[in-house]
């Protein structure tokens, strides 16, 4: 609780430094308007014009929340929450694929990272491979992997799944191969002295013991999950999702509606984070791992 | 000495040497380590650092393999000793599983080894009440003290029943008071389950006080200068480390020591 007042404070400096911005990127706008139509504007004229522009250069934090509420809350107090103008439909779109990428790059981070610990061979092969991968501009190979997975047939929420799966697995492999050799000499030299075979070590000591890195890298992987469904989302058609939505919107010069977009995906990510967060701490605890 | 036990060679070791390859060239670990331990022998091994005396110990164990020399434990090789679960090993930090309760640290061998549910848990009630942790299996590792810890680390070590207990500096990290009380348990555990305990330390009174047999080894290379077996009785109440007898084997034991130290001087 605290922490609250910092929070406001630095949420309040932001808000008036955009509105400022606001004000200096619309108003040339507003003086040509005014020029061409042979009016000259006082300063309070211009000021308002510039807050209240309908295709502004920035809007303003209001016209902003205006649009998320009217995209979200009003569509389900008019009963139509699932129509394409609504943003929680797109947001649904975009997380499922959010969700579907996250659960098969998690998959394959911990499965390449079990065979990196265990596999002398691929701990000297795949971990250059996994790191190449990510050099690659996602950018560039997310229409590729839509074209290519179109051609045989595959469409819909499963080609935006894996570039998600691809940019989340990454943190999985790096974390997990981190937390699958945590344990030490001793703890190592302990199972040996019961004998306890490759598959006993990973079962009751290595995969415990990698629990709080998990979770570290699962926190990374599902924000960079979101950020390659959004990307993945300009490449495909039909335009659908957040990043549908912020695509159409600079087609048409819809400022406002990119804005509204961008904030609805940050504060999705925020949740998605949030939620992992808790679900660590309560594992974490009940684990006496908390830190 | 030993009381009436019988006297069968359990751990016997012949012209044992161990060179460690490392970056700065061999380090000479163990040189020509000749050295017999009988059943229900309780030996200390005791020297500066960098002598060998957990190397001894791990080599015994079989996570160390010696360059030469013959090592037998239980009439076998030290690796199929350990594949036999020929001993209970005790590490100098108590290594317990935060995620598991005392009770789940104690059944790690045992689900290990394959015991069977209810055996698991017979054999619980049995090693905790052994260590005088009845009670307590429910807690978490975080819930107890250091000693207690230590504790139940070696309940772990003797919950699937090996005559050998290996124990390597297990108190040297607890103070005084704690050790004095875990080496008076320690005995009255050796005593009730006459077990053959092999034990690490760098702590004259604490070896002279547990042993029946001590090995005084000394650095660079590592070898052994001096077995002193004990003259003390087995019943050895904590007062017994004022007697004349006592001192006596601690002096043997701290010359021993500085003859060590002279060699390489």
């Amino acid at each position: 609780m605290r922490s609250i007042i910092p929070i406001l404070t630095v949420v309040a400096a932001i808000f008036a430094i955009w509105f400022v911005g606001s004000f200096f990127m619309n108003k040339q706008w507003t003086l040509d308007q005014a020029e061409r139509a042979g009016t000259t504007l006082s300063f309070s004229e211009v000021l308002a014009d510039t807050m209240t522009q309908e295709r502004p250069k920035l809007p303003t934090p209001i016209q902003v929340f205006d649009e998320l509420w009217e995209t979200t809350g009003a569509k389900v107090l008019d009963g139509k929450a699932m129509s394409k103008r609504s943003l929680i439909y797109h947001g649904w779109i975009t997380l499922s694929s959010t969700l579907v990428g996250f659960v098969i790059g998690t998959l394959a981070g911990i499965l390449l990272a079990v065979g990196i610990v265990h596999n002398k061979a691929m701990d000297m092969s795949v971990m250059p491979w996994a790191i190449a991968s990510q050099t690659i501009p996602i950018l560039a190979i997310a229409p590729m992997i839509v074209v290519v997975m179109n051609s045989i047939g595959v469409q819909g929420l499963l080609p935006k799944a894996i570039i998600a799966a691809y940019l989340s697995f990454f943190p999985v492999v790096v974390g997990m191969v981190k937390g699958l050799r945590s344990p030490n000499a001793m703890q190592l030299d302990l199972m040996k002295t019961y004998n306890a075979g490759q598959f006993e070590t990973f079962w009751k000591l290595r995969l415990p013991s990698s629990m709080p890195f998990l979770f570290t890298s699962l926190k990374v992987g599902i924000a960079a999950s979101l950020v390659g469904a959004i990307v993945a989302e300009l490449s495909s058609s039909p335009l659908a999702g957040f990043g549908g939505r912020m695509l159409s919107g600079s087609y048409y010069g819809q400022t406002i509606q990119i804005w509204s977009a961008l904030f609805a995906a940050a504060i999705v990510a925020a949740c998605l984070v949030g939620i992992v967060g808790v679900i660590q701490q309560l594992t974490l605890k009940k684990m006496g791992m908390a830190q | 000495m030993g009381g009436g036990v019988s006297q069968a060679t359990v751990i016997e070791a012949k012209n044992l040497d161990l060179t460690f390859q490392t970056n700065d060239g061999p380090v000479h670990a163990l040189k020509d380590v000749n050295l017999q331990i009988n059943k229900g022998d309780f030996v200390s091994f005791i020297g500066p650092s960098g002598c060998g005396k957990t190397t001894f110990l791990r080599t015994i164990a079989a996570l160390e393999t010696p360059t030469s020399g013959t090592l037998t434990v239980n009439g076998m090789s030290a690796e199929e000793a350990r594949k036999n679960r020929a001993y209970g090993y005790v590490f100098q930090a108590a290594g317990l599983y935060p995620w598991r309760t005392i009770a789940g640290n104690i059944k790690l061998p045992l689900e290990i080894m394959g015991f069977d549910k209810a055996e698991q848990n017979q054999r619980v009630e049995r090693v905790l009440e052994l260590v005088d942790l009845a009670g307590f299996g429910n807690k978490y590792p975080w819930q107890l003290s250091g000693g207690m810890q230590q504790r139940a680390s070696i309940a772990r070590a003797l919950a699937f029943d090996a005559d050998i207990l290996l124990m390597d500096e297990p108190f040297g990290a607890l103070d005084e008071i704690v050790r004095d009380h875990l080496n008076e348990q320690l005995l009255k555990l050796w005593d009730r389950t006459n077990k053959t305990i092999g034990f690490v330390t760098h702590s004259i009174p604490e070896a002279v006080y547990l042993s029946t047999k001590i090995v005084v080894m000394s650095p660079r290379p590592g070898r052994i200068t001096d077995v002193i077996e004990s003259t003390l009785p087995r019943e050895r109440p904590l007062e017994i480390r004022d007697s004349a007898e006592f001192i006596e084997i601690a002096h043997r034991v701290r010359d021993g020591l500085r003859a060590g130290h002279d060699d390489n001087a």
